[in-house]
């Protein structure tokens, strides 16, 4: 049955960019083994012959007009911004990752 | 004297047009239940002054983005947030009138089945506020049954409008998958997720269907209703054919007081004049849940990865940017987006992707079959929308599985793209059960005649008992 070690919780931690606490991690991992357990069900099942669903509704390839439309201001784009420098999104300077 | 707590959207609607009553008298009426009774039960996360206008008020989901109203998906890392622009839902509520309340509690970013997952605190059930209104969208649900609004936007993944509609005994319907626009409301689980309306009587829930379903430019996943919706008149169900799935409706989970009125409500449809028959899904139920709790999950992991603190909502304060991005997802998101984030990154990973996320996808092309074979022999499929009544805060909180399973019964049609209608149809132990109705893709006028004709003979009075004076 899938589970998940502490190495691998904090490799899919880093990837999902979530720097968790101690206790967290604690939690967690008991936790994410408990769901993990009751989700791996879907593997009893034996499915090879039929093809996945992405998408509930028979829709392929939806095509709009080429209009150019009005859009987002400068202003309204950085509104929300935490921190802003002119027109610019401001953060600090990267890290390593 | 205006008695929010009775008045349907459509009456109101008409007190407006004969000049009873003024929009900003209507507006006021409902400001004042809200005064009276929302610090009590926590409907609400904002709440908005009155601009004016002859429209109907509304309360909306705080999943769904508001110009110039706040907007936090019921998360701290949307705190502050204000959206620079409607999602089409408001656009086509604005268009016809209709006028804001405010914005209503969900669990965090609609992950949840009691709304105790608000970083903002949890919504009291109006029928008992020791007890959970349901989730995510108890907000909609409680300030509906309370008289705080004469009806809502919601939205459901996986249950949010159906299953809180049942534990606070108001009307909700989960449309077909892309009859309704997303454009404008945070998403969860793009495959999944719908808007859609809550009401105080089936008549009401249509109208606002009518509102805002139908293609939308700026959401490529919808259609045009392939017929118009119609107000339902029905007082009978004569040639309907009703069938009753085994294992939604003697399923272990379901309480005996929820059985009785759900299998009272089937008597009820045979007596109006339906044909029952019995049915089996034999997967849906039990392979619904774990299938969905894969599949909303690594949806929800990319769609949240865009709360990384750069453009808007909260930022955690950091040295470079890869610890702003992980300290400000840390602090910023609540444990079951966490909790999500984890199960759905994982899933989606090299090498185990076929085994989670792949194989989820084909239980669920399984469980689509399955109910377009049973729609071939039925209309509608009837069963509990929740296994339980309203639970106590705190009773489920310490284990995700436990609270998983509320969704039990209203995943599967989620999964299929169906549209599902709740229609309150008894009280257990004093507290409201609901009936989930289940059609085929786009049979929403089908379901809005069963849920009406279902409701006038059951004569239920939607008011909490406690607060009926």
């Amino acid at each position: 049955m899938a589970s998940i070690s502490r190495e691998q919780l904090l490799h899919v931690a880093r990837l999902a960019r979530l720097e968790l606490r101690d206790d967290e991690i604690e939690r967690l991992e008991a936790q994410l083994n408990d769901i993990l357990a009751a989700v791996g069900k879907v593997s009893e099942l034996d499915l090879s012959d039929v093809p996945p669903t992405s998408h509930p509704l028979d829709v392929v390839n939806v095509w709009g007009a080429d209009e150019p439309r009005p859009c987002l201001s400068v202003e309204d784009a950085l509104a929300n911004a935490p921190e802003r420098e002119g027109d610019f999104f401001k953060v600090p300077p990267g890290g390593s990752s | 004297m205006i008695d929010t707590l009775r008045l349907s959207a459509e009456e109101a609607a008409r007190l407006l047009r004969e000049r009873e009553v003024s929009g900003a008298e209507l507006f006021a009426a409902y400001r004042k239940a809200i005064d009276e009774r929302d610090p009590e039960l926590h409907a609400y996360l904002h709440v908005c002054e009155d601009e004016g206008g002859d429209g109907v008020p509304i309360a909306i989901k705080d999943v769904i983005g508001t110009r110039g109203i706040p907007t936090t998906a019921g998360s701290r890392i949307l705190d502050g947030y204000v959206p620079v622009y409607d999602a089409t839902v408001i656009a086509r509520c604005r268009e016809h009138g209709l006028k804001i309340l405010g914005k209503t509690n969900t669990d965090e970013f609609a992950m949840g089945s009691s709304t105790e997952n608000s970083a903002y605190g949890p919504t009291r059930n109006p029928w008992d506020p020791e007890r959970v209104p349901g989730g995510s969208g108890g907000g909609s649900a409680a300030a509906v049954a309370a008289g705080l609004a004469p009806w809502a936007l919601g939205s459901d993944t996986g249950g949010s409008i159906k299953q809180p509609a049942a534990l606070c005994g108001n009307v909700g319907l989960r449309p077909t998958y892309g009859t309704v626009s997303r454009y404008g409301a945070i998403a969860f689980a793009s495959s999944l997720d719908q808007i859609g309306p809550v009401a105080r009587n089936v008549r009401d829930c249509a109208y606002l269907y009518s509102i805002i379903a139908g293609r939308d430019p700026c959401d490529s996943t919808t259609v045009e209703l392939p017929a118009p919706v119609a107000l339902p008149e029905a007082d009978d169900l004569k040639g309907l054919r009703v069938g009753v799935p085994r294992e939604f409706n003697e399923h272990e989970a379901i309480e005996p007081g929820v059985r009785d009125a759900v299998r009272r409500a089937i008597e009820l449809c045979r007596e109006l004049g339906a044909e029952v028959g019995e049915c089996s899904l034999p997967h849906s139920v039990d392979y619904g849940m774990p299938c969905y709790y894969l599949i909303a999950p690594a949806e929800a992991s990319s769609n949240l990865a865009r709360y990384d603190g750069v453009r808007f909502g909260f930022r955690a304060s950091a040295r470079d940017r890869l610890e702003m991005y992980e300290r400000t997802r840390d602090e910023g998101f609540g444990d079951e987006p966490k909790r999500r984030i984890m199960v759905g990154t994982y899933a989606l990973s090299a090498g185990y992707y076929d085994a989670f996320y792949g194989q989820a996808q084909k239980v669920r092309t399984l469980l689509a079959r399955e109910h377009a074979e049973v729609f071939e022999r039925f209309d509608v499929l009837v069963s509990p929308t929740s296994p339980t009544v309203a639970f106590k805060l705190g009773a489920r909180t310490q284990d995700p599985l436990a609270m998983y399973v509320c969704d039990l019964l209203t995943i599967p049609s989620c999964l299929a793209g169906l549209p599902g209608l709740n229609v309150p149809c008894g009280l257990s132990e004093g507290l409201p059960v609901g009936l989930q109705l289940i059609g085929p893709q786009f049979s929403e006028n089908t379901l809005f005649h069963a849920g009406r004709a279902l409701e006038l003979a059951l004569g239920l009075d939607p008011v909490p008992s406690r607060l009926a004076g």
